[in-house]
């Protein structure tokens, strides 16, 4: 009898600290499974964020730093253009990449960097205890919009995939989910095009990931997947928007 | 025959697998594991197909597929 | 002998970094300090490096982060505005063990202030600046000759350390023109392999280059560590010219440009007898504490001269537990010292020249 599934040799054989139910766990492993596939392990270098995946290089089993919060393509810029034949991705939350690293992303997308950037998207900031995030939806309710978000008073759900979708420098910009199994097996198929792209040469590749944030939304993790599913990709559609 | 190997101890029993299972062959269980979590467990064994949709939404890479 | 050329002194900053091996820059422009960048957008080029001009400051010290943890030797510069943005990063690097050079041209602060000449960035430089407790190692150049020489020290002491290392010159240092000679081949430190860079895991483990520490012991063991390399810096690299410390009743201290002006000022009461001498601090951390215990007590007194309202002061009066007067003549705003000037305070303390009459 073979194995037809198992864990991604990239990944480490670790519990991680994520709560039950957390897509960053999915996005981690399929992050590994497509630098299994594509052989680039060893000439791999990975950039952690701040935000709940900060310590993701503790089950990634390759190169990784980690930046200051919403640093990650500055960083990223930095090692890609010292080692140009490196590959190097960066992983960022919505308040790592949409609020504080605004300029940082948009730039590194601008000059089209040669780089592979993982956004995951689950509307709130998780480390520091389910604050909107500049991804949050309007009347969402977190530990900062206790009534909800309001779009007068904190402006509207920032849509990055759409935003770098006008700017030339982006190779590809891609939206995907990890809310049910064929969803994943689709952000897979995502997220090896992007590190394809940089193999090529063919500059700034980004995949949005929405993914599912029980604990902070409150909801039990069979619902959250709901939510993703239902709710989150009507503010935020899926598909390729470069 | 496809099966799925599930490790208790590592499952914090976000109950996804079971969900997203078509044949219904994963259930929660009863009883705590170590962590203080209900890990799921296999109930039908012989209804996997092997589709592996349990081990593709586990976010802690708690299942094995064998076909 | 190599040829002296004429150079300003923020291009022979740059030329003598590519000479050390620097091979990636960025920077944000501001002034006093845009002939680096400018320089450095085609030199950096030519030696087969790196020129980025970065979207921020946060972004340029947050790139030089990313270039020097493969192992590059790596430079910013800016101006004190722009250093402030920086010091977040400058702050990761500390944490992370991460060599790397941050030139500082000072400007008048606080706040956006202006561009003429300041060293009121003094406290920030060797304090800390950023969160967190590290210190860097700051270099005051005082010549455009320095300005090439100690930017070469610099990488050294970086890659040497594993740290960043500030050079701390204001807008004067940087744009007056001096002739200057690179004669300074690149030392062996510059060629020796790092082995804790990240460049892929082929061959090895796969490394982590990070600053979370959540463990609380680990991290107080992570921070005693670092103190312990401190201490070993303030040991070995304390740097400074000392002129007529044998017999000297009053020391002028006063570092980079301001040495400049205390200097003459010193040549000048020589001539007419008087016991006047300097010290000029190179490294202004490690602060040269050695010298000032080693003069203490020859010397009656000491002024300090700084174009800020009184920064150094404090660690001199600390290097000498305050055992002598310690006095201060500084200007701020843009406004440099004058030879004059400072012989007028060196009178209102001492009496000291024979122009006493003048003062009305």
């Amino acid at each position: 009898m073979d194995k037809i599934f198992e864990k991604p040799e990239s990944i480490r054989d670790k519990e991680t600290h994520y709560c039950p139910g957390c897509g960053h766990g999915i996005v981690h492993r399929v992050i590994c499974e497509v630098v299994d596939d594509l052989g680039i392990r060893e000439k791999l270098i990975g950039i952690a964020p701040v935000g709940c995946a900060v310590i993701a290089y503790d089950y990634w089993d390759f190169d990784v730093t980690e930046a200051a919060h919403g640093r990650v393509p500055a960083v990223a810029t930095g090692i890609k253009r010292s080692l140009p034949d490196r590959i190097v991705f960066g992983y960022q939350g919505d308040g790592d990449l949409g609020a504080i690293g605004t300029a940082e992303i948009i730039h590194a997308a601008n000059r089209g960097e040669n780089i592979t950037i993982i956004f995951v998207n689950n509307t709130v900031y998780g480390m520091t205890g389910g604050q909107m995030a500049p991804t949050t939806l309007i009347k969402q309710k977190t530990a900062t919009t206790p009534s909800g978000r309001e779009q007068k008073t904190h402006g509207f759900p920032l849509k990055v995939c759409e935003l770098l979708s006008v700017l030339p420098g982006v190779a590809y910009a891609e939206r995907v989910s990890v809310h049910n199994p064929q969803n994943v097996l689709k952000a897979k198929k995502a997220i090896k095009k992007a590190f394809e792209n940089q193999i090529k040469g063919l500059g700034f590749s980004i995949v949005e990931v929405l993914s599912p944030c029980p604990t902070y939304l409150g909801l039990s993790s069979k619902d959250a997947v709901k939510w993703v599913g239902e709710e989150l990709v009507k503010e935020y559609p899926l598909g390729v928007f470069r | 025959m496809p099966k799925i190997k599930i490790d208790p101890e590592k499952c914090k029993g976000c109950g996804l697998c079971v969900l997203y299972c078509q044949k219904g062959c994963i259930k929660q269980s009863k009883l705590l594991n170590k962590k203080g979590a209900y890990p799921v467990e296999i109930i039908e064994k012989d209804g996997c197909t092997g589709c592996s949709f349990c081990a593709i939404i586990c976010p802690d890479l708690c299942i094995t597929v064998y076909k | 002998m190599a040829k002296k050329v004429l150079m300003c002194g923020n291009e022979a900053l740059a030329e003598a970094a590519i000479i050390a091996g620097c091979r990636f820059y960025a920077g944000y422009p501001i002034t006093p300090q845009n002939e680096i960048p400018a320089y450095m957008s085609k030199r950096m080029l030519e030696a087969g490096g790196v020129f980025l001009q970065s979207e921020s400051e946060l972004a340029a010290i947050n790139m030089v982060f990313g270039s020097s943890l493969t192992g590059a030797r790596a430079m910013t510069s800016s101006s004190s505005p722009g250093i402030s943005l920086k010091q977040e990063g400058i702050s990761y690097l500390a944490a992370c063990e991460l060599p790397a050079v941050i030139v500082n041209i000072m400007r008048g602060g606080p706040g956006l202030g202006n561009i003429a000449p300041s060293q009121s960035d003094y406290f920030q430089a060797v304090k800390g600046g950023g969160h967190g407790d590290y210190h860097q190692i700051v270099i005051a150049p005082a010549s455009v000759q320095e300005m090439a020489d100690l930017t070469m020290l610099s990488f050294d002491l970086a890659d040497k350390y594993r740290m960043p290392v500030m050079i701390l010159g204001d807008g004067i240092l940087g744009q007056m023109m001096e002739p200057v000679e690179f004669s300074l081949q690149p030392s062996a430190f510059s060629l020796q392999p790092k082995d804790w860079i990240l460049d892929g895991c082929k061959g090895r483990k796969p490394r982590v280059i990070k600053s979370l520490i959540l463990n609380e012991t680990e991290l107080e063991n992570f921070n005693l560590k670092l103190q312990k390399r401190y201490r070993e810096i303030k040991d070995k690299e304390q740097r400074c010219e000392v002129l007529y410390g044998e017999d000297s009743e009053i020391m002028l201290v006063a570092y980079g440009t301001t040495s400049r002006v205390a200097r003459s000022v010193v040549e000048k009461l020589r001539k007419i007898g008087k016991k006047i001498g300097i010290i000029r601090p190179i490294t202004l951390w490690p602060f040269p504490e050695r010298t000032f215990k080693k003069l203490e007590k020859s010397v009656k007194s000491f002024l300090v001269v700084e174009m800020s309202c009184g920064q150094m002061i404090e660690d001199v009066k600390l290097a000498i537990d305050c055992a002598k007067p310690v006095h201060f003549y500084g200007r701020t705003g843009g406004k440099i010292p004058d030879e004059d000037e400072i012989i007028k305070e060196l009178d209102a303390i001492s009496g000291f020249s024979d122009r006493r009459s003048d003062r009305g």
